[in-house]
C-alpha cells in the first residue's frame, strides 16, 4: 500500500526482454526458449537471470548483449545479468508457443515421447530419417524428409 | 588456496580443453561433413565445460585471474589432463577410439560428481553430464561401425585401439588430487566408476568386434603434468595469440 511506484516491474521488464531472441534462431525470444529464468527487482536494482542451452552455446553472449542493448535503449541503466548453471536447462522449458514458432521457421520441434518419430516441419510427412546426431548448431540434429525429400533441423531433446 | 580442489577441477577442465582443442583440429577435415560438424560440435561443448571449470578454479585459486589467464598462460607441466587426449588425432578410427575411451570415462565421472558436496562442481556436472551422454552415444556408435564394418576400417578401428589402449587407465588411476577429493566428499569414487566403464567398454567392443590388448602397460604422468611432447605442439597453437599479443581480446 506504501509502495513506491516503481517505473519498471516485473511484467514490463518481460515484455521488453520479449525482443530478445536468439541469434541463431531469430524467431523465438529467449523466454520461450527457457533461457530467461527469471527478472528479480531489488532497491532498484533490475537482476536478469538467464542459463545456458548448452555449456559451449555461442549464442550466450550475444543474448547477453542483446538484453544489454534492448534495456538501456528503453533508458533502464540499473541492471544486471546473472548466468545460473543450476538447474540445468532442459527443452522441458520451451514453451508451446516457442515450439510452434520453430516449426513455423522450419525447425521440427523437440518430441519427448518418441525421438525416433520426427514430424517433417516443412510438409508433415512422419516418413523421416535422422542424417546426423549432430546440426547447424549444438542444440539441433539434421533430418531428412522422405516424402519431400528436404532436409532439415530438429531440435533435440536436451 | 584449496590447493586439492583447485588441482582436482584444473585436472578435468584441461582433460575438456585439450580434447576439445584436437577436436577442433579436424574442422574443415572432417572425412564427410556431418562428421566434421560432429567432432566440432562436441569441440564446443568441451570447450564449454573446460570454461565453466576454468571460472571455478580461478575462484577457488583467488588471485584475481581468469579462465584466460588459466587456458593461455601456463605451460605444458602446469597441464594436468590425461596423456590419452594429447594424442594426435591419426586418422578417423583413432580420434574414434580416442574419444570413446574418454567418453565412457566422462558419462559416468559427471554423473557421479552430481552428487559432490561442492555446490559448483554438482551443477558443472549436472549440466555436462547430458553432454556427455550424447557424446558417447555418438562416439560408441562409431567404434561399432568402425570395428563390425569393412575389413580396411575393422583394421583401422583395432590398429588405434592398439596404440591406444596403455594411454586408457590413467584416466581412471586416482591422482593425489582424486584422492583428497574422494575423502573430502566432493570427489568422484575412481574404483567405482572404473568397474562400470570397464562394462560399457566390454559391452560396446564386442558388439564392434575388436579385441582388447592383451599388453596392459599404463602409461601416467599427465595428472601431475608430465606430458608426452605433443601437449607442447598443441599449446603453441592453443597459447600463441595471448603470448605474441599479451591481453588481447576479440
Amino acid at each position: 500500500m506504501n509502495k513506491t511506484i516503481q517505473p519498471f516491474n516485473h511484467s514490463t521488464i518481460f515484455e521488453l526482454l520479449e525482443k530478445v531472441t536468439d541469434p541463431e534462431i531469430p524467431v523465438i525470444p529467449i523466454r520461450d526458449l527457457g533461457i530467461l529464468r527469471g527478472v528479480e527487482i531489488e532497491n532498484d536494482l533490475i537482476n536478469i537471470i538467464i542459463t545456458p542451452t548448452y555449456s559451449g552455446c555461442p549464442a550466450m553472449m550475444e543474448i547477453e548483449k542483446n538484453i544489454n542493448n534492448t534495456l538501456k535503449s528503453e533508458g533502464i541503466e540499473n541492471f544486471k545479468i546473472t548466468t545460473i548453471l543450476s538447474p540445468p536447462w532442459t527443452t522441458e522449458w520451451m514453451t508451446e508457443d516457442g515450439k510452434r514458432k520453430l516449426k513455423e521457421y522450419g525447425i521440427a520441434p523437440p518430441n519427448p515421447t518418441n525421438e525416433d518419430d520426427i514430424q517433417c516441419p516443412n510438409c508433415g510427412s512422419q516418413n523421416t530419417n535422422l542424417v546426423s546426431q549432430f546440426g547447424s548448431t549444438a542444440c539441433k540434429s539434421l533430418f531428412k524428409c522422405d516424402d519431400c525429400l528436404e532436409p532439415f533441423d530438429y531440435f533435440k531433446c536436451h | 588456496m584449496n590447493e586439492n580442489l583447485f588441482n582436482y577441477t584444473i585436472q578435468q577442465a584441461d582433460n575438456c580443453l585439450i580434447l576439445g582443442q584436437r577436436l577442433g583440429e579436424w574442422c574443415g577435415h572432417g572425412p564427410v561433413l556431418e562428421q566434421d560438424i560432429a567432432m566440432t560440435n562436441i569441440s564446443l561443448d568441451l570447450i564449454g565445460q573446460a570454461r565453466m571449470l576454468y571460472q571455478y578454479a580461478a575462484e577457488i585459486q583467488g588471485e584475481g585471474k581468469t579462465e584466460d589467464d588459466l587456458a593461455y598462460l601456463r605451460d605444458a607441466w602446469d597441464f594436468k589432463n590425461v596423456l590419452l587426449l594429447e594424442q594426435p588425432n591419426g586418422d578417423f578410427a583413432k580420434t574414434i577410439l580416442r574419444q570413446f575411451l574418454f567418453d565412457s570415462f566422462n558419462c559416468y565421472f559427471y554423473e557421479e560428481l552430481m552428487n559432490s558436496n561442492d555446490e559448483t562442481l554438482a551443477a558443472i556436472a549436472a549440466k555436462s553430464h547430458k553432454e556427455a551422454l550424447y557424446h558417447i552415444k555418438w562416439s560408441g556408435d562409431w567404434v561399432i561401425r568402425l570395428g563390425d564394418g569393412t575389413g580396411e576400417s575393422n583394421a583401422r578401428a583395432q590398429t588405434a585401439l592398439n596404440e591406444l589402449w596403455p594411454y586408457s587407465e590413467e584416466v581412471i588411476t586416482p591422482s593425489e588430487a582424486d584422492e583428497a577429493a574422494l575423502e573430502s566428499g566432493y570427489g568422484v569414487d575412481l574404483m567405482a566408476l572404473s568397474e562400470r566403464r570397464k562394462a560399457k567398454i566390454s559391452e560396446v567392443f564386442e558388439e564392434a568386434t575388436l579385441k582388447i590388448p592383451e599388453n596392459q602397460y599404463n602409461h601416467s604422468g599427465g595428472k601431475t603434468g608430465r606430458h608426452t611432447e605433443h601437449l607442447g605442439y598443441i599449446l603453441a597453437d592453443l597459447q600463441f595469440l595471448q603470448r605474441a599479443y599479451p591481453g588481447n581480446e576479440w
